[in-house]
């Protein structure tokens, strides 16, 4: 059983973080920032994130097992076809990666290579249940496999969607669907993340909020205007623009989110984007 | 109807180069409702032809060029002005300009891109609704497709990029899973949100498709 898992289960306050693979390579800086994450329970590999193409996170996970940290293998299906994601799924359980999380992908038409074809051949609930298969022992015609997965899956829900009732009603399918834990996009919005977990508490999944540290006023907007599902509202940004030291600002507006995260959620999903070094000024209680 | 536009004059200029006599196809169909291959743009294209210094030794325009058989008779009964010329400059969809082809062992130059099946919204303003999936599932969808509308062709719902019910690929656009959502409480129906909608199954369209009428 994974340590997110245990963890989750156990009923503690989960930590976890991200790590993209190099465009390249080299993952000398991958590794090295893993290492600075160790404190943290998983690390996040993403894949292709925000359709920019980089070397598999398959590989980059299974390096991160290698080193002792565990991973947990985002895998979208914007990439590959349902015998892609299975071959990948078995190649992960082979190396020792457990903890997946399960996402669409983001649209072809943002990244560096706009001219590719987008896949979909499944969408993240369908590929929840594939995983649910595998571990079952089958694939998805039916047939056995020789040595069963196991996985701990996981999913990802954007708790400041509007229409709430529509994004919730995907969130409950996942579920449904096999999703055991569920990352969050980036929330900064106190209120509305009360909102949601008042709707999610009751289906008894784990949440981890997403906190992501801004850097600056400018930062902030980007996010507004080019990072689906995100929203920084004008009074953080206000607060950033007047800080003497923005990012301490920044620092200080993410610890007020984990506080948030510590009374209504289960953990957090900490994107701290180049400043890893921070992660104990923003748990700091 | 197929939705066609001409190809850039630059583009045309390269594939009709060396070429001096031309015979022009059009089609009435779908290329002439997107005034991409009609009466007009076939004169048209034969005044800027002849202004290039190239001789057009004649042109029709097809009933339906998609029609294998009434495009190779068509042709057939201009076979002279075919005959003077060095290709045929078509202003059709692939499929008409894959009847001509067919039809004639002469070089044929496509003179459009094809983009899709589509819908008029009102003149010269086209939008996509269907991508001919062979597994049609708008009874569940409050007859909004998904596979189509959808940027992604999610068949479970919104991915997390919609905001405000926009579409994450096109903030322009709605989401299609808000339209389904929107129309499907109005009709007081849960439809497709009832169930997990399975896996699709790609495996029957066939490609090339082929289809016939059983008796």
């Amino acid at each position: 059983m994974s340590l997110l898992q245990q963890q989750l289960e156990s009923g503690r306050f989960v930590v976890t973080a991200e790590i993209a693979p190099p465009k390249g390579i080299d993952v000398t800086d991958a590794l090295a920032k893993a290492r600075v994450l160790a404190g943290v329970t998983a690390v996040n590999v993403t894949d292709n994130q925000g359709a920019n193409m980089r070397m598999t996170p398959l590989a980059l996970a299974a390096l991160l097992v290698r080193e002792g940290v565990e991973p947990i293998l985002q895998l979208t299906c914007r990439d590959r076809n349902r015998m892609a994601l299975q071959s990948d799924l078995l190649g992960a359980a082979a190396l020792g990666i457990e903890n997946l999380l399960i996402l669409s992908g983001d649209h072809a038409r943002f990244g560096d290579h706009p001219g590719a074809r987008s896949v979909f051949d499944l969408d993240s609930v369908q590929l929840l249940q594939v995983v649910a298969s595998l571990e079952a022992g089958r694939d998805m015609s039916g047939r056995p496999l020789s040595g069963v997965p196991r996985f701990f899956a996981g999913a990802a829900v954007t708790p400041e969607a509007e229409p709430f009732e529509l994004m919730f009603q995907k969130f409950d399918k996942k579920i449904d669907s096999g999703a055991r834990f569920f990352q969050t996009q980036a929330v900064f919005d106190g209120t509305k993340l009360e909102r949601f977990m008042a709707a999610a508490r009751p289906l008894g999944v784990p949440v981890l909020v997403g906190v992501l540290l801004l850097k600056n006023a400018r930062m902030a907007r980007f996010l507004n205007e080019n990072i689906p599902g995100v929203r920084v509202p004008q009074g953080l940004i206000e607060r950033l623009e007047g800080a003497v030291k923005p990012l301490e600002e920044g620092v200080a507006i993410a610890r007020e989110m984990v506080s948030k995260a510590r009374v209504l959620c289960q953990g957090v999903h900490l994107m701290t984007l180049g400043f890893e070094e921070r992660i104990p000024d923003i748990l700091a209680l | 109807m197929i939705i066609s536009e001409q190809k850039s004059k630059e583009e045309l200029l390269g594939s009709l180069e060396g070429k001096d006599r031309l015979f022009l196809v059009g089609c009435a169909a779908c290329a002439t409702a997107c005034k991409a291959g009609g009466e007009d743009e076939v004169f048209k294209m034969q005044e800027w032809l002849v202004s290039l210094g190239k001789e057009v030794t004649g042109s029709v325009i097809i009933d339906e060029a998609c029609h294998i058989m009434r495009a190779g008779r068509d042709l057939r009964q201009h076979r002279f002005e075919v005959e003077e010329a060095e290709a045929l400059l078509v202003l059709a969809c692939g499929a008409g300009i894959q009847s001509i082809s067919s039809s004639t062992d002469k070089q044929v130059i496509g003179g459009l891109n094809s983009l899709f099946l589509g819908n008029i919204r009102r003149f010269g303003q086209y939008e996509q609704k269907c991508s001919l999936c062979g597994e049609c599932i708008l009874n569940e969808t409050a007859g909004i497709c998904p596979v189509t509308t959808c940027a992604k062709g999610l068949l479970n719902g919104p991915c997390g990029g919609m905001e405000e019910g926009r579409c994450e690929a096109d903030r322009e656009i709605d989401c299609a899973w808000n339209l389904i959502f929107e129309r499907l409480k109005k009709q007081g129906r849960q439809g497709v949100f009832r169930r997990s909608v399975q896996p699709k199954d790609w495996g029957k369209i066939r490609k090339p498709g082929r289809h016939r009428i059983k008796q």
